[in-house]
């Protein structure tokens, strides 16, 4: 199957602004589906609200496109129903970071054999430009007019600390990088977070005087470097840059559904 | 001097909510109601209001943060629609029982699923229960108006009540209209200062508020929480004569358009009465007797009102923007129903569910109606009891 059997072309163009990183994302992840063969049948593709919450109109497979910030609920819903099926689930920083960020770290807490990718793109974008828990500080938003205060999440490290057995981040100037990250998140039997790098030069960059595409993905290059070469730099060229690269990756723990299995067996059920 | 402004209706409460400066603003962004709250962050951060603006992770949060600053004493704004009403239930029970006097702007939207952005009465129909007073509104002028009334309503110590202001999300919310704004001192002036019977922060005579309450007293403490309610039509009232008076606008429990000799009419609340009252000025002007009931408070449900209203009519039709699965037809046909069992004479009543999810209500759908109401009122024949307007089946 090609990538573009993923994609409901009849549902394009899409909706996203022009030069949106989200486009970048549903690209690497159809590519990733097509590298890892999977069929339509077996793939569940979940999204919450925001921006990355369109992308289950666009996916052709079974979709659910649900509510703010839970589509790791319904998700593991999903998992645990039918456990040999492959559930994705694309969210935003919004979705899977605020509102839903208790399901987040509970969802990595289990270690379900859920696939997480994370657009975090700095800001609620769907609703015109607000705060977000990954809002940089200093950052000009709708409700931080003057700049925000607000520390914001390390997604890798938080991920990391709730359990995650497999955890990178890439960017959207990177999108073949990207690709290959997923790809291999996908691979992973566990639960697995991808955050990417994201531009809302609309509703984010337009605040911060990065008012275009270009702008705003020179600023994510320069923002951005991968660990490999990070190795190789002093800790003073490395402050306030954001690695990208594969930061965890545990294949020895156990899965929520097996265990669930296990535990099944040893009631009795399961015969 | 009061002046025209043209805004649309998240502004026009924006601007009220501006002038009258709450301590505590603590909101989520939620399409079609984000603007109201982008608006106040400005002002704020501007500097023209000294409220305490938060930004919390959810809309449960944010109504969660309602509730304790209210406790504390405070005056408390919060602004939301559908999805963000629907997460808030938890704890709108709780501001109701509390007897918070919070008050939230709504931008009435569907309710998922499927998801849907559009202007319904599916969000706030769900909350009829919650215990908050609900005040609907026709245009943004009644926004702007609902909310300076709110505050007096809901802060009276009789009341002390929470109360939501809606709107119509986008056709409302999204439209620019010519809207009256009074002056900011007179505003203040009219509103004045919560003084509240109790608060959380007073340290000399310490309350506990909220806790566990069985078979012992909890039904004796939710009794009580109906006082509220109870006074309230008499505070709604007392607080419209006064708007009256000091801005010139009068404002009821209803509004009827038309009725005086009328032998058939719509109830619909709403940007759908302002249609209806093309409709029903054009049916007029062609000799027909047919007039209009406005809500404007939905709790307290105003049943003499409606009894007054309705009862001597041929046929009425109640035109619902949400449904009620399973009961008898959509929420507010069901309470005009009941209100009319206390009535000797009783109209014909249909009901009709439109608009879900932003469908469009134009004047000829509402001219269908009426034209099926007047054969009812001839024939006395009713037909359905439920139908849809421009629905596809």
């Amino acid at each position: 199957m090609s990538y573009l059997d993923y994609v409901r072309q009849f549902k394009l163009p899409h909706y996203w602004c022009p030069g949106c990183g989200t486009g970048v994302v549903l690209q690497a992840v159809v590519r990733a589906f097509e590298a890892l063969g999977w069929k339509q049948e077996d793939l569940a593709f979940i999204t919450g609200i925001g921006c990355s919450g369109r992308m289950s109109t666009y996916v052709n497979a079974n979709t659910m496109h649900t509510t703010h910030g839970r589509p790791l609920a319904f998700a593991t819903g999903v998992k645990l129903a039918r456990p040999e099926k492959h559930v994705v689930v694309v969210s935003g920083d919004g979705d899977a970071l605020a509102i839903g960020g208790n399901h987040f770290i509970h969802a990595a807490r289990r270690n379900i054999d859920i696939k997480l990718v994370i657009i975090n793109n700095l800001v609620y974008g769907m609703t015109g430009g607000q705060v977000s828990p990954t809002t940089p500080q200093k950052f000009r938003t709708q409700t931080t007019p003057y700049g925000n205060i607000d520390p914001n999440f390390d997604v890798v490290k938080l991920a990391i600390a709730a359990g995650a057995t497999f955890v990178g981040r890439e960017a959207v100037t990177r999108p073949r990088n990207l690709e290959k990250l997923i790809e291999k998140s996908f691979q992973h039997k566990g639960f697995s977070v991808v955050e990417v790098i994201s531009n809302c030069h609309i509703n984010l960059g337009r605040k911060n005087k990065m008012k275009d595409q270009i702008t705003m993905l020179r600023w994510i290059s320069t923002k951005t470097i991968p660990k490999n070469l990070a190795e190789k730099k002093k800790p003073e060229e490395l402050e306030g840059k954001i690695l990208l690269g594969i930061f965890h990756e545990d294949k020895n723990r156990k899965e929520y559904t097996e265990l669930y299995r296990e535990i099944q067996e040893r009631a009795g059920g399961n015969k | 001097m009061s002046e025209i402004k043209i805004l649309n209706g998240n502004a026009a409460i924006a601007w009220a909510v501006k002038q009258i400066n709450p301590d505590v603003v603590a909101a989520y962004p939620i399409t079609p109601s984000t603007s109201i709250v982008e608006h106040i962050a400005k002002y704020v951060a501007d500097g023209v209001m000294t409220t305490e603006f938060v930004t919390p992770e959810s809309e449960h949060s944010a109504m969660s943060m309602c509730v304790g600053a209210s406790t504390g004493g405070a005056r408390v704004f919060t602004a939301t629609a559908s999805q963000g009403l629907a997460l808030m239930f938890e704890i709108l029970y709780i501001a109701a029982s509390l007897r918070l006097p919070i008050v939230a702007g709504i931008a009435n939207r569907s309710l998922s699923a499927p998801i849907n952005i559009h202007g319904d009465h599916s969000d706030v129909m769900a909350g009829r229960d919650t215990g908050w007073i609900q005040i609907h509104s026709e245009n943004s002028q009644e926004a702007y108006d609902n909310i300076i009334q709110a505050f007096r309503i809901g802060e009276h110590k009789d009341v002390s009540t929470p109360v939501m202001v809606t709107m119509d999300g986008f056709i409302l919310s999204h439209a620019l209209q010519d809207v009256v704004v009074e002056e900011d001192e007179k505003v203040k002036n009219f509103v004045g200062e919560r003084d509240p019977l109790y608060t959380a922060l007073d340290v000399d005579h310490p309350i506990t508020v909220g806790p566990i309450d069985f078979t012992d007293y909890y039904f004796e403490h939710k009794r009580s929480q109906m006082v509220g309610m109870e006074n309230a039509p008499r505070v709604i009232k007392e607080v419209g004569e006064e708007f009256k008076k000091e801005f010139g606008r009068e404002y009821g429990f209803i509004e009827l358009y038309k009725m005086e000799d009328a032998e058939i009419a719509i109830v619909v609340l709403g940007s759908t009465a302002g249609t209806t009252k093309i409709v029903v000025d054009e049916l007029r002007n062609k000799g027909k007797k047919v007039g209009l009931v406005k809500m404007r408070v939905y709790r307290p449900f105003p049943s003499r009102e409606i009894v007054d209203a309705l009862s001597n009519l041929k046929a009425v039709a109640i035109l619902d923007r949400a449904m009620s699965p399973g009961a008898l037809g959509g929420p507010l046909f069901t309470d005009v129903r009941s209100s009319l069992y206390e009535s000797d004479k009783k109209p014909i009543l249909v009901n009709y569910i439109y608009g879900l999810g932003g469908r469009d209500i134009a004047p000829k759908h509402i001219e269908e109606v009426y034209s099926r109401l007047e054969k009812i009122a001839a024939t006395g024949k009713r037909g359905e009891l439920l139908s849809y307007i421009n629905l596809r089946e």
